[in-house]
């Protein structure tokens, strides 16, 4: 199931509002379409961010791929658990393998993001 | 794109398909690193039907094969198997397969899916006119079964007994009443077989191999599986434009016969590479074409193939490193698209625990 307290972006990162950060992870279809991830390569905290804009890189078994910044705004917290544990992502994309959390956003950038039905509908459109 | 016997299989168990060699391929099932260490600890099955397979038979047979063979095949035993590279005149690889000899005048000879229409036109324009080449490659179904488990699953399978199958040797054994050939070889590193049949016999047995414990893997694992073993892949480590002999696979090639490219691939002086394990100090991977540089960052090789390697819990690579740098433990640097990753020169395998050259009975 794909969590609805959150929204998606084309590039199958989600994001969630947490206080005054956004967090933001990579959807379940995500992991499941890059396998076995190996290797997650965080951005420093203080760095700008802007909105669709490769930020960080996660490496599975297969290929090196990146994740873009779903929201302008500046990193404020990383998760260091997924850089030691990348199979935490697999494993929990939606909680435990959340990957960085952004300040400084726009409200607006958010709301135009795809809710979960809309992403939803997005994956089998690409399927 | 073709399909192989097994693409309804793998549908039905859930794999996730992708172009290979010209054939719609499972690449994984449950997932590559589960797929990897069920292999090197348990029992994995393998299709490996997109192979091609074809029998040459004549009295000028052996003669004509090693013509076209790098490896001896004159000293080829009956009921063993040998690994050689098929070169072209420049003495680069048309291909890397496994030559079986089922008697002094009939062989049998398994080589890649990509390349196999090219290697049959080539094999028929370089034989003598009364030696026979036959493509049995369609109807032909092979599956892989490799793993320390795989030997009590197919000795309860077959009716011959195995146990004195040594490596690199083969024997026609019975399965539903008819024969099928079984090598003791593989491509993991672990004491397995490769197994040839029909169709209806291929499904069957795979199914009862799935009913005593083995598992499918895909070509994601295979692909892990092999690099740890430093084993090459054609189009990777292997190639048309790569002399044979920078391969370092040295019992592949002979010295003292002719054989098309000999000239080239047996004068040390055409040797300016040497294929070379890479060991990364992180989880990092190196990739296809990733340049290897020396500390002063000078060019120093590429690499050929790169991953994760799931038992050493590090990034591992193959590379062509400059012959008169190849020392193990000297280190490198690998500029990859979006970083620079510290490794060293390893030597090979990279995985040391493997049971492919094994005792049998210690798995019986």
């Amino acid at each position: 199931m794909t969590p609805d307290d959150r929204k998606f972006t084309k590039t199958h990162e989600w994001v969630k509002i947490d206080g005054a950060l956004a967090m933001v992870g990579i959807s379940d279809h995500a992991q499941d379409s890059l396998g076995d991830i190996t290797f997650v390569e965080l951005p420093s905290v203080g760095k700008k961010t802007a909105k669709g804009k490769a930020c960080c890189v996660i490496e599975s078994v297969k290929a090196a791929s990146d994740i873009y910044a779903p929201l302008s705004g500046e990193i404020a917290a990383v998760n260091r658990e997924v850089q030691s544990q990348p199979e935490t992502i697999n494993k929990d994309p939606y909680e435990k393998g959340w990957i960085f959390k952004i300040k400084d956003f726009s409200i607006a950038e958010f709301d135009d993001l795809m809710d979960s039905q809309s992403y939803e509908a997005f994956v089998r459109s690409e399927a | 794109m073709k399909k192989t016997f097994f693409y309804d299989t793998h549908i039905a168990l859930g794999a996730k398909m992708a172009p290979f060699g010209g054939y719609e391929m499972p690449i994984q099932y449950d997932g590559i690193v589960k797929e990897h260490f069920y292999t090197r600890q348990e029992a994995s099955l393998f299709d490996t039907c997109h192979m091609g397979e074809f029998r040459i038979e004549g009295k000028n047979a052996c003669a004509d094969l090693d013509r076209v063979l790098s490896c001896k095949v004159s000293t080829i035993k009956q009921g063993q198997c040998k690994y050689g590279f098929i070169c072209n005149p420049q003495g680069g690889v048309i291909d890397d397969q496994l030559i079986y000899r089922f008697s002094d005048d009939t062989y049998f000879m398994v080589v890649n899916a990509s390349t196999q229409h090219n290697d049959f036109n080539w094999i028929a324009s370089n034989i003598s006119t009364d030696t026979k080449l036959v493509n049995l490659s369609a109807e032909t179904a092979k599956i892989d079964i490799q793993g320390p488990k795989s030997v009590k699953i197919i000795q309860k399978l077959l009716e011959k007994p195995i146990e004195g199958l040594t490596y690199y040797s083969f024997m026609n054994n019975c399965f539903m009443g008819n024969e099928m050939l079984i090598s003791r070889t593989g491509y993991t590193g672990e004491i397995g077989f490769e197994v040839y049949c029909d169709e209806k016999r291929a499904l069957k047995f795979w199914n009862d191999c799935m009913e005593l414990g083995a598992k499918p893997a895909g070509l994601g694992a295979r692909d892990t599986l092999r690099l740890e073993m430093g084993y090459p892949l054609y189009g990777h480590e292997l190639s048309e434009n790569r002399n044979a002999a920078e391969s370092g696979f040295a019992r592949a090639i002979s010295i003292d016969k002719e054989f098309i490219g000999c000239k080239t691939v047996c004068d040390g002086v055409n040797i300016k590479y040497l294929l070379s394990g890479i060991l990364l100090e992180d989880r990092r991977a190196a990739r296809n074409n990733d340049v290897v540089v020396d500390e002063n960052d000078n060019e120093i090789g590429l690499i050929t193939s790169g991953s994760f390697s799931p038992s050493l819990g590090r990034a591992i690579a193959l590379a062509y490193i400059r012959k008169d740098l190849c020392r193990f433990g000297v280190r490198i640097n690998v500029r990859t698209d979006r970083n620079k990753l510290a490794g060293s020169i390893s030597d090979m395998p990279f995985y040391k625990l493997s049971t492919a050259r094994k005792k049998m009975s210690e798995f019986l």
